[in-house]
C-alpha cells in the first residue's frame, strides 16, 4: 500500500511528463479497442447479411459445382432429389439453377451469371417476388451494383444469350422488372436472377437445379439433416455446405485484416512503450539519490524496483482512466450512429451496408487493457534493473556505479 | 413419230437442264470450296470499334476441319501470340506471360482479340453440311450477282446456330451473305462477303464483314492476303509445344 502511494505521488510529481505518456497510452487504447471493433462489426454484420440473403441454413451444391470455377458451371446441374423435393415443397428450401449467359448492355457484351429461384420463395432475402409479374419479356431482376455497371433501370430491355444444355446458342429479350438492395455483392455483381421455371425451360433443364438452399430453421428436420451429413442416400450427387463452411471468406477477410491492423497497434505500443521507457530511465538517473536513501533507510533493492516499476505501470492504469473520459463517449456515438462507408469499399466484394456499426464487448476491452497493461509493465521493469547494481554509498553521492 | 419422240426428248432435257439443284447439293458445293486438307493463310483483321480501329495480321495454319495453328504477326503488342485448335480444345499461348491457357467454359464466350467473333465461332466445324439440312427457298440478287438463298436448320442438337440464312453466288457457290440465328429465331451474327477472288479452281472470300448484330460497332473486317491449298504441313505446327516455339 505504501509503494503504491509513493508511486502516485511520484508520478503526480512527475507534472506533464506524466500527462504526455498517459495521453499516448490512452490514445494507443482507444485506437485499439475501436479498430477491433470496426473490425468485429465488419464480421457480425457481414456474416448477418449473408446468412440472409445468401446461404441461410447452408446449401446443397451440385456434385461438380464449385463457385470458383467457372468452368465447373456448365456441368454443373443435375435433377432436385426425391428428398430435397419435400423440403421444397414445404418452403423449408429453395432451388436455384445457374448458367453463364451473356448480355450486350449498350451495345457492349458482358459475361453473366443467369440464376434462376423461384419468385415464391421465402429463404432468401432477395426480392424475387418481383419475378412473379406477366411481362412482356423475361422478367429479370438485378442488384444494385450491377444496375450501375449496366446503366440498366427499371423497365428496360436486354438481349440475353445463353447455350442450352446441348450447347446451342438461344436469345431472348429480358426487362429489368426490379433492382434489389443486397448487401451481398456475390448476390449482385455480374448476375441476373429469373423465375426458375423459365430458365429451367430455356436450357432444358427440366426440375433440375445448381445449389439448394435450406433455410435457417430446418435443423432436424425429416430426413435431411444439413448440419450433419455431406452425402446421403438419394442425394449423392449434392454435397452439403454449412454455415461454417460458406462464411469461411468472410472470417478469413475479416482475419486477414485484423493481422494487417497489427501492425498500426505495434507502432503505436512502440510509441508508447518507448515514451515509458525513456520516463523511467530518466527517472532512474533523476533520482539516484533518491534510491540510495530509500535503500539506506532499510528499503530492499528488490522493493525499490517494484517502486520504480509500479510508477511505470501506473502510467498504463492512469491512462485506462483517462481513456474511459473521452473513449467511452467516442465508442458509444460510433457504435450508435455508424459510419459512412466509402462508395469504393464496395468493390472489396464485402458484404457490408452503406453504414458500418462497430460492435464492442466486454472481452475486447479487457482484452485489450490486460495486453497494454503486460507490456508497459515490463517495459517499465526493464530500465529498473539497474538499480540492483547500485551501491546504496555511491547513489546517495549522486552516482550510478 | 420420230419427230414426236424427239420433242418430248428435246422437252425432258431442257426441264432437267433447268432444274435447280437442291439445298444439299449447294451446300456440299459451297464446303468443297472452303475446305482443304491443308492449307495456309495469311489474314489481316481490321477490329472496327466504338471509339478506334485496330489492324492484325496472322498467319495460319489449317488441316481439314479439326486442326488449326495461328499466330499473330502484327501489331507489335500482339506479335507472338498463338492460337491452337485441335478437335474440340482451344489453347491460346501469349508471349508477354509465357503462358498456355486452355480457353474453355466461360472464356469461349469472349471475343478474339476484341473482334465480332468469339473462340465459339473459331472452334466451330466449319463444314456446314455435317451440321445442317438446307432448303433452297428462293433466288435473290445480291451486288449484281444472282444467288440461291438457303434456310439451314441443324441436323442434331448442340449445334451452336440452331439455323441459318445464306446467300449462295449460283455461278460460284460461293456464300456472299451469311445470317446466324438463335433457337428462338434472334438474329445474332452477320456475315457479308464484299469481295472475292479465285484460287486455282476455287472461288474463296477476299474481304467480308463479320458482325455480332448484339454489339454496336461495325463489326470485324477479315481480309485474305495471302492463300495457298494443299500445302505440306509439318506435324509438329499442331502440338503444343509449337505454341512456345
Amino acid at each position: 500500500m505504501l509503494a503504491l502511494k509513493l508511486a502516485y505521488r511520484n508520478i503526480k510529481g512527475a507534472g506533464l511528463r506524466t500527462w504526455l505518456n498517459v495521453a499516448v497510452l490512452s490514445l494507443a487504447y482507444v485506437l485499439i479497442i475501436w479498430h477491433q471493433g470496426i473490425f468485429t462489426g465488419m464480421l457480425k454484420h457481414g456474416s448477418q447479411a449473408v446468412i440472409e440473403d445468401e446461404i441461410a441454413g447452408g446449401q446443397y451444391w451440385h456434385k461438380n459445382y464449385d463457385p470458383f470455377d467457372p468452368l465447373s458451371y456448365d456441368e454443373s446441374h443435375g435433377p432436385i432429389p426425391a428428398e430435397l423435393a419435400g423440403l421444397i415443397k414445404d418452403k423449408k428450401a429453395t432451388p436455384i439453377l445457374i448458367r453463364q449467359a451473356a448480355i450486350y448492355p449498350e451495345g457492349r457484351i458482358q459475361t453473366v451469371l443467369l440464376k434462376g429461384i423461384e419468385p415464391g420463395q421465402t429463404i432468401l432475402g432477395i426480392p424475387s417476388a418481383g419475378l412473379d409479374k406477366e411481362e412482356d419479356a423475361l422478367p429479370v431482376l438485378i442488384g444494385r451494383r450491377m444496375a450501375k455497371s449496366t446503366s440498366l433501370g427499371i423497365g428496360d430491355y436486354l438481349t440475353i444469350r445463353w447455350r442450352d444444355v446441348q450447347g446451342t446458342f438461344d436469345a431472348v429479350e429480358g426487362k429489368i422488372v426490379e433492382i434489389m438492395n443486397t448487401k451481398v455483392p456475390t448476390m449482385d455483381k455480374g448476375q441476373l436472377w429469373v423465375p426458375l421455371e423459365e430458365l429451367q425451360k430455356m436450357t432444358g433443364m427440366k426440375d433440375e437445379a445448381t445449389i439448394i438452399v435450406v433455410g435457417q430453421n430446418v435443423q432436424g428436420q425429416g430426413d435431411v439433416s444439413p448440419h450433419q451429413s455431406f452425402w446421403c442416400g438419394d442425394v449423392s450427387d449434392w454435397k452439403f455446405k454449412d454455415q461454417n463452411f460458406l462464411l469461411t471468406d468472410i472470417n478469413e477477410m475479416v482475419r486477414s485484416k485484423r493481422i494487417s491492423a497489427g501492425i498500426l497497434y505495434v507502432i503505436l505500443l512502440f510509441l508508447a512503450m518507448l515514451a515509458i521507457f525513456d520516463t523511467q530511465v530518466l527517472s532512474i538517473f533523476k533520482r539516484r539519490k533518491e534510491i540510495g536513501t530509500l535503500i539506506a533507510l532499510g528499503m530492499t533493492r528488490r522493493q525499490v524496483i517494484s517502486l520504480f516499476t509500479l510508477e511505470g505501470a501506473m502510467h498504463g492504469i492512469l491512462a485506462v482512466g483517462v481513456a474511459a473520459i473521452y473513449g467511452i463517449p467516442w465508442i458509444i456515438f460510433y457504435s450508435k450512429r455508424g459510419m459512412k462507408i466509402p462508395q469504393a469499399t464496395e468493390e472489396y466484394g464485402f458484404a457490408l451496408a452503406g453504414r458500418l456499426y462497430p460492435s464492442y464487448s466486454v472481452g475486447l476491452v479487457l482484452g485489450t487493457v490486460l495486453i497494454v497493461m503486460a507490456t508497459v509493465t515490463i517495459v517499465s521493469y526493464l530500465p529498473t534493473r539497474k538499480i540492483s547494481k547500485m551501491k546504496p554509498t555511491e547513489a546517495l553521492k549522486g552516482k550510478i556505479s | 413419230m420420230r419427230k414426236l419422240v424427239l420433242f418430248i426428248l428435246l422437252i425432258s432435257c431442257s426441264f432437267l437442264y433447268g432444274q435447280e439443284p437442291s439445298g444439299k447439293t449447294i451446300l456440299e458445293k459451297v464446303d468443297a470450296n472452303y475446305i482443304a486438307e491443308n492449307r495456309k493463310v495469311i489474314s489481316t483483321m481490321v477490329i472496327k470499334g466504338r471509339r478506334s480501329t485496330r489492324t492484325l495480321q496472322a498467319q495460319s495454319w489449317i488441316r481439314g476441319i479439326n486442326k488449326a495453328f495461328t499466330e499473330y504477326l502484327s501489331p507489335a503488342r500482339e506479335k507472338g501470340t498463338k492460337m491452337l485448335k485441335l478437335g474440340d480444345k482451344l489453347w491460346i499461348y501469349s508471349p508477354s506471360t509465357d503462358r498456355i491457357i486452355k480457353i474453355a467454359g466461360h472464356m469461349l464466350k469472349r471475343s478474339v482479340m476484341g473482334s465480332d467473333l468469339s473462340y465459339e465461332d473459331y472452334m466451330e466445324d466449319p463444314k456446314l453440311s455435317n451440321m445442317y439440312n438446307a432448303e433452297l427457298a428462293r433466288e435473290e440478287n445480291i451486288n449484281g450477282r444472282d444467288c440461291y438463298v438457303l434456310e439451314l436448320s441443324a441436323k442434331k442438337e448442340g449445334i451452336a446456330y440452331y439455323r441459318r440464312k445464306m446467300w449462295v453466288d449460283k455461278e460460284r457457290f460461293l456464300p456472299l451473305k451469311e445470317e446466324l440465328f438463335a433457337k428462338s429465331g434472334k438474329l445474332l451474327k452477320r456475315l457479308v462477303i464484299n469481295e472475292v477472288f479465285k484460287v486455282g479452281k476455287r472461288w474463296y472470300p477476299k474481304k467480308m464483314v463479320f458482325k455480332d448484330v448484339l454489339k454496336k460497332g461495325a463489326g470485324t473486317e477479315f481480309i485474305i492476303d495471302y492463300i495457298e491449298f494443299d500445302v505440306k504441313i509439318p506435324e509438329y505446327i499442331f502440338s503444343k509445344a509449337s505454341l512456345r516455339r
